[in-house]
């Protein structure tokens, strides 16, 4: 039992310790400024990871979401550069780029999504391969550089990173949105419900007349549009996108899911658990970059520990379930 | 002559339930031993103890006269003790050769394929077999596997060779190899033990035969001593008076009807009809095609053929078809395909029914309210709710598939395998509920490998043989041996018709 909650509390014990370490060791840690700072940040991660929490809780996996994110950001300000002539600067451009992001980011959940359901090919094998597709068809297009933004589309497109509502940035409302949105389609949705049964046991939820293949695809759908969104968000702050892009985003999106104790092999999803996985992993992040304790370059060993801990408590869970 | 093998009063218990009562069992060398019983007489678990796959909680086995406690399955077959079980025990990855060699590999720090290549083409070419020892175990046909699983036997130089229904996968000619083989090794002074379905078989090959029934020795008898019919006689037989609930008389009229439906490979031209009230038994041996006849009528598998409802002709293609059409299924494979293990009552209970819990949102006051009415309806205990299920006895949850099954309230319902791994209590206890559905005027399909069930449960009873109906009993017809002669084909009496 007291395994059960402490898997469950873990993450969240973890996250207070963060902040509580981060003021400690530095005044600036708890301003409004850094605090903006480390949730825009985490905002593109944590949308991703929403998605993926779903992917996973289904025994889905979703590798090519960093290479999908900087291959829709190409996408988009290419699509935008060629219809500033046509549109102009001004809202409909803006709204346009959003559509091609939302767009494309649908057609490559579906491409997934298809190929691992209806070709019944292995999630794994399957975004690894889209994954280098993404990647290098985006290296390709910027030609090994770098596809910016017209300026002055960059200009007026610019607030909608770094302004918000309410002394909110945009990137910030839209992750609580989504994560809220999230959670609750988890747990209270038939679509929820099925995501687990499905991770659970798949042969059985086949026989409770739930249409697995369809529920896997809409997973890698959703994951994909969320990625468009995440993209919308993402291109204003840089303007640019290219072949290095979104690096590793996809491994930190799947850390955030395993920390916040969704079952990597599925049946058990936790969506405020990822929430607080990514806030986790950029907190890390953020006090090494303020504090002079340890060397930021440590970082990623740092990031590691806290997957392989998190990995360890969940397995406490699941031999405390099993007896 | 002293047997090579032998069991004194052995009896077997899981936890409370005991399966053996004191059997006394032995094999000499150059005999073949024929043991024969119905699905549940405790046949698998003698030849388990036989195989040293488990220990007897009483009683002792004696090899070669002297007692042994064997701790494992390798270490009987370091004896000489070989079983070749049912499902078998061969790597799909690794060759032919490679299996037969798997662990007592030839060659020093590296192996000599070579040589196994050489050992296991030998072995095979004793078989006729035509198989290189070079092929992978997944490309084969289950038959070749059969093979090759007989050659790994041979290759570890079997004293006492234990054959669990080697015939059922094979063809007639493999059939006609094994027997040269069954008999060489006899003349060879080995001790075989067979089991099989087919009776005509045991006759031809046994020289002994030992009839088990609910885990006790009913018949001994030697070669010409026992007819086929006698055999199916001494196979079944007991009495069933307390354990099944009076039979129902009060019939409606047809509500599902099937003509011509085939589920390929394997089903073809089954007909049938089912009244309102009514239970039907359909009967048969495993790979009769039974399972797959009710996963075809319910959608889960491909079909042809006709089903009509109330007359009126209906296309089901998908378990939600079926749930339209009012037909449930409950599985006979309650662990993989029935219950989410990891998962609580509640969200196993409304998995396939969720759409009644709400539009948009779960009702989680009305999935709690519906398993509150689930626990009293079929009397499920569990010491918690919310309690992983796969933490509750077999008899517990197949109440609450049951319960799962029951909860779009079908009108016709088809149970595969009722009670399979279930104590005699809740055996009952089940049997009364699919009485009460009946009575309640739902038509219930009860497929069982369980011969006191079908005989005690069914109204009429379709056995199937060979993916086909090989005829239907009604009221007094019903008996365990006209039931018997049915599934092992040594009767056409009763015609293929409903």
């Amino acid at each position: 039992m007291s395994k059960i909650s402490l898997s469950a509390t873990g993450p969240l014990a973890a996250l207070v310790l963060l902040v509580v370490l981060g003021a400690f060791l530095n005044d600036n840690f708890l301003s409004a400024g850094n605090i903006t700072n480390v949730l825009a940040r985490s905002a593109f991660i944590g949308m991703i990871a929403v998605g993926m929490t779903f992917v996973i809780t289904s025994g889905g996996l979703d590798l090519s979401v960093g290479s999908m994110a900087a291959f829709i950001a190409g996408m988009m300000i290419l699509a935008m550069n060629a219809l500033v002539p046509t549109l102009g600067i001004g809202m409909p451009l803006v709204l346009a780029g959003m559509a091609v992001a939302l767009v494309v980011g649908l057609l490559a959940g579906v491409g997934n999504g298809l190929l691992i359901t209806r070709a019944g090919i292995e999630p794994f094998i399957v975004t690894l391969g889209t994954m280098g597709i993404f990647r290098s068809l985006v290296t390709w297009i910027a030609d090994g550089g770098t596809l910016s933004l017209d300026f002055e589309a960059r200009q007026f497109y610019r607030p909608v990173y770094y302004d918000g509502l309410f002394g909110i940035a945009w990137p910030i409302i839209v992750f609580a949105i989504i994560a809220v949105a999230g959670e609750i389609t988890m747990r209270h949705t038939r679509f929820g419900r099925y995501c687990e049964a499905i991770g659970s046991n798949d042969k059985v939820a086949r026989y409770s007349a739930v249409k697995v293949e369809r529920v896997q695809l809409w997973t890698y759908i959703a994951l994909g549009m969320l990625v468009g969104l995440a993209t919308i968000l993402y291109v204003p702050r840089l303007g640019s996108a290219s072949g290095s892009t979104g690096l590793l985003w996809e491994l930190e999106a799947i850390a955030a899911v395993i920390i916040g104790g969704t079952a990597l092999k599925g049946g058990y999803g936790r969506v405020w658990g990822t929430v607080v996985g990514v806030l986790i992993l950029s907190l890390i992040d953020n006090i090494l970059n303020l504090a002079d304790l340890v060397s930021p370059y440590l970082n990623g060993a740092i990031q590691g520990v806290i997957i392989v801990l998190a990995v360890v408590l969940q397995r406490g869970k699941s031999s405390a379930e099993g007896r | 002559m002293t047997p090579c093998l032998s069991l004194s009063d052995v009896r077997k218990a899981f936890g409370p339930i005991e399966i053996l009562h004191g059997i006394d069992f032995d094999l000499y060398p150059g005999e073949v031993h024929a043991l024969i019983g119905e699905n549940g007489a405790g046949k698998s678990t003698l030849m388990k103890i036989l195989g040293g796959y488990l220990r007897p909680t009483s009683g002792s086995v004696q090899l070669d006269g002297a007692p042994v406690s064997f701790q494992s399955g390798a270490e009987a077959e370091a004896r000489g003790i070989v079983v070749i079980h049912q499902e078998f025990n061969l790597a799909p990855d690794l060759t032919v050769a490679d299996n037969i060699y798997l662990g007592r590999e030839l060659g020093g720090l590296f192996l000599d394929h070579k040589a196994m290549r050489e050992g296991a083409q030998a072995l095979l070419d004793q078989l006729d077999c035509p198989v290189s020892p070079d092929a992978r175990i997944r490309d084969l046909p289950v038959s070749d596997r059969q093979m090759v699983e007989i050659a790994k036997a041979l290759g570890r130089k079997a004293r006492v060779l234990i054959m669990d229904e080697p015939s059922a996968v094979l063809t007639q000619r493999e059939v006609q190899v094994l027997f040269r083989i069954i008999d060489k090794l006899r003349s060879a002074g080995v001790a075989l033990l067979y089991t099989s379905h087919r009776l005509e078989e045991v006759s031809h090959l046994a020289d002994r035969i030992t009839v088990l029934r609910d885990g006790a020795v009913v018949r001994r008898a030697m070669r010409n001593e026992l007819s086929e019919d006698g055999m199916a006689t001494a196979m079944v037989g007991r009495d069933l008076a307390d354990i099944f609930p009076p039979r129902r008389t009060d019939f409606g009229p047809v509500v599902l009807e099937v003509q011509d439906f085939a589920v390929p490979p394997l089903v073809q031209g089954v007909s049938l009809a089912l009244r309102r009230g009514e239970v039907l038994g359909i009967s048969g041996l495993f790979g009769a095609g039974r399972t797959e006849l009710a996963e075809g009528l319910v959608g889960l598998r491909p079909h042809h053929g006709i089903i009509r409802r109330n007359g009126a002709a209906v296309a089901v293609r998908s378990l939600s078809d079926a749930e339209r059409h009012g037909i449930a299924y409950l599985t006979e494979d309650r662990k993989e395909r029935g219950l989410l293990l990891d998962k609580s009552l509640r969200e196993n209970l409304t998995l396939s029914t969720l759409r009644r819990f709400g539009a948009l949102f779960l009702s989680r006051p009305a999935e709690d309210a519906a398993l509150t009415q689930a626990i009293s309806d079929f009397d499920i205990r569990a010491p918690r709710r919310d309690i992983a299920v796969g933490n509750l006895s077999g008899g517990n949850q197949q109440k609450l598939l049951l319960a799962k099954t029951m909860l779009p309230a079908p009108e016709i319902v088809i149970i595969d395998e009722p009670t399979r791994g279930i104590d005699i209590g809740t055996k009952s206890q089940i049997y009364h509920f699919i009485d009460r559905l009946a009575r309640q005027g739902l038509s219930v399909i009860v497929i069982s490998s369980d011969m006191p069930e079908i005989l005690g449960l069914s109204d009429r009873v379709l056995v199937m043989r060979q993916g086909r109906v090989a005829g239907v009993l009604d009221g007094t017809d019903i008996s365990e041996t006209a039931v018997v002669r049915l599934i092992m084909g040594t009767s056409e009496k009763a015609a293929p018709h409903v």
